[in-house]
């Protein structure tokens, strides 16, 4: 869906002379339609100004991510792990609890980590997004991936993009941590496999080479 | 989550009046890591998102001579890296930084964090804040209520206030600015919370159309204060109890207390039994055992929780000693 032109302002969706939309005209008909149907924003008045209100339907929407344009027509109770997934084909992050508990979903927005299952696309459009996909580079894995595999850092792999953007997060705040900055630091990723000590292993191996 | 719609306003009196007079069809949404979550299970349905975050002034904090103002805004990351939390609150940086994980706390802001719902699970799975069954008879009391309250729950209310940085923020004397279609209003932070009496009172003296703007706490040049949390998981888990003491002393006796436990009743409970416990005293182990004896003197466990009478003891007597030998990091 990359680049689409989300066709925001459909012609067939403004009102007729008789002031039905072909949109209420379908309600009215009762005939479903498999075309989204995109509306402009309707305007409200909020303290003496004009404020859009998006959705409930569908709404044009842009992102960047790992520095390139999508754009997509999405529902606003989307959320951005589910735009990735579903709309972008970034599978990397991984939905498992979907309610903040896990961290498999952890991508970063403006440099920051953050769970993309708890945040709404639609909130998402002017932030920076990265997500695992892009720290391996033509190819060449990232120094913390490499050192994942190196250190057997996982096992089923379900948690592991997750918890390697978590890692990567954190060793550029921390270049050299503690053992108590690890554990405080990393400790919004779980692992069903027990791969924690691999994961000490990377970041110390990491912390070593001071990279 | 069931669909809604979505607006952003860039001034609070436009969030005001884009919310409704009445609770239901509207919600705030600040981080969201609350809010979500809520939406996800069916425990609310809004049919309207009303986002704050593009409010600039709801974003930052400042110092002055009346002390610091935290913006509803400020994420709890950022809060817990500000220098002037650090030097002159470490006990608030402290608090804040056991808060869940990095990634919550990067998204999680001071306003959702002082209006997040309950954990209890009943009222998790829509069962509501007083649950219930059919013949109206309670679930809790009979139910499963080992995380449930301890004091403070003769009432139907019996889930436990959930915030965790609220405590110290009491302890340290923190007002709370809210405002909404009738204008700004201030309180302390501790009337901020309400025991529900019906199932259509909330938790918080929040009116539907009101949005908590900022938290200002005030300058304590003279108070050692700590904070001290017993959890069965060291992070990323919510606490089985919480003590926030903030103490004024005159030499090696404390002139005034200020003590506050989390995770033992429906709102933030101060103990005035344990403050006057240690007024006048010397503050030591052993009138530290007697302040945290007092805290819990009234404690009235249910039938699966009367360990937590114990844990909220402990709390109470590490953070007064905590507090005594210099206070938090
Ligand atoms: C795994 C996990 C562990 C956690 N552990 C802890 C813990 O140890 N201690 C702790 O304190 N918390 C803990 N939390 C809760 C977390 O701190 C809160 O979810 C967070 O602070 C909520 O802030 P938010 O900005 O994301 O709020 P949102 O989710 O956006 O909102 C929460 C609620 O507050 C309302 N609201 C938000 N901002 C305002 C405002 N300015 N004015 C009026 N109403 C508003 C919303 O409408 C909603 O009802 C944990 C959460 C998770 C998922
Ligand atoms: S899927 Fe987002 S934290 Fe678990
Ligand atoms: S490797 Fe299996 S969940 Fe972590």
């Amino acid at each position: 869906m990359r680049n689409d032109d989300p066709n925001p302002k459909d012609s067939k969706d403004q009102p007729d002379s008789s002031g039905v939309s072909r949109r209420d005209f379908l309600k009215i008909s009762g005939i479903s339609v498999a075309v989204p149907l995109v509306a402009s924003p309707r305007m409200v008045m909020a303290a003496g100004e004009e404020v859009p209100v998006h959705g409930p339907g569908k709404v044009p929407m842009g992102f960047t991510i790992n520095g390139k344009n999508y754009k997509a027509s999405l529902e606003p109770r989307v959320t951005l792990l589910d735009a990735l997934r579903d709309q972008f084909e970034l599978t990397g992050a991984k939905r498992v609890c979907d309610r903040a508990e896990c961290g498999a979903c952890t991508v970063l927005m403006d440099d920051k980590p953050v769970y993309a299952c708890s945040a709404l696309a639609i909130e998402a459009q002017h932030k920076a997004i990265t997500t695992v996909e892009a720290l391996t580079q033509d190819g060449k894995l990232h120094p913390v991936q490499q050192s994942f595999v190196e250190d057997d850092a996982s096992q089923c792999g379900f948690c592991t993009p997750g918890f390697v953007v978590a890692c990567k997060a954190f060793l550029d705040k921390h270049p050299r941590p503690s053992a108590e900055d690890v554990r405080r630091g990393l400790s919004g990723n779980l692992c069903r496999c027990g791969t924690y000590h691999g994961i000490q292993r990377v970041i110390a191996q990491m912390a070593e080479k001071g990279a | 989550m069931r669909a809604f719609e979505y607006v952003s306003p860039n001034s609070r009196a436009q969030a005001v009046s884009l919310l409704g007079a009445a609770w239901g069809n509207t919600e705030i949404l600040a981080g969201g890591t609350d809010l979500l979550a809520l939406m996800k299970d069916d425990v609310i349905t809004p049919k309207r998102l009303v986002n704050i975050k593009e409010i600039k002034d709801l974003h930052g904090v400042s110092s002055s001579a009346q002390g610091l103002r935290i913006g509803a805004l400020t994420t709890l990351g950022d809060l817990a890296d500000y220098a002037d939390v650090r030097a002159h609150y470490p006990a608030l940086a402290e608090a804040v930084m056991e808060v869940a994980s990095p990634q919550i706390r990067n998204m999680a802001t001071i306003g959702g964090n002082l209006c997040q719902r309950p954990r209890c699970w009943y009222f998790r799975n829509g069962l509501g804040l007083l649950p219930k069954d059919e013949s109206g008879k309670e679930l809790v009391a009979d139910g499963e209520n080992r995380y449930h309250a301890i004091l403070g729950n003769e009432g139907p209310a019996k889930f436990v206030s959930p915030s965790t940085i609220v405590p110290i923020l009491i302890a340290y004397g923190s007002k709370i600015r809210l405002e909404g279609p009738r204008g700004k209003r201030e309180l302390p932070l501790e009337k901020f919370f309400v025991i529900p009496k019906t199932e259509s009172d909330r938790e918080h003296d929040l009116r539907p159309n009101e949005i908590v703007t900022e938290v200002v706490i005030p300058p304590v040049p003279d108070v050692k204060a700590a904070h001290y949390e017993i959890r069965q998981k060291e992070a990323f888990d919510w606490p089985l109890a919480v003590a926030a003491v903030a103490l004024k002393m005159n030499g090696s006796n404390a002139r005034s207390a200020r003590v506050v436990m989390g995770y033992v009743a429906p709102v933030p409970w101060a103990s005035a039994e344990a403050e006057q416990a240690l007024t006048g005293q010397p503050v030591n182990e052993a009138t530290g055992q007697r302040a945290a004896e007092a805290a819990l003197k009234n404690a009235k466990p249910l039938n699966h929780n009367a360990y937590k009478v114990q844990l909220a003891r402990v709390a109470v007597k590490r953070a007064i000693l905590r507090a005594a030998s210099g206070g938090a990091a």
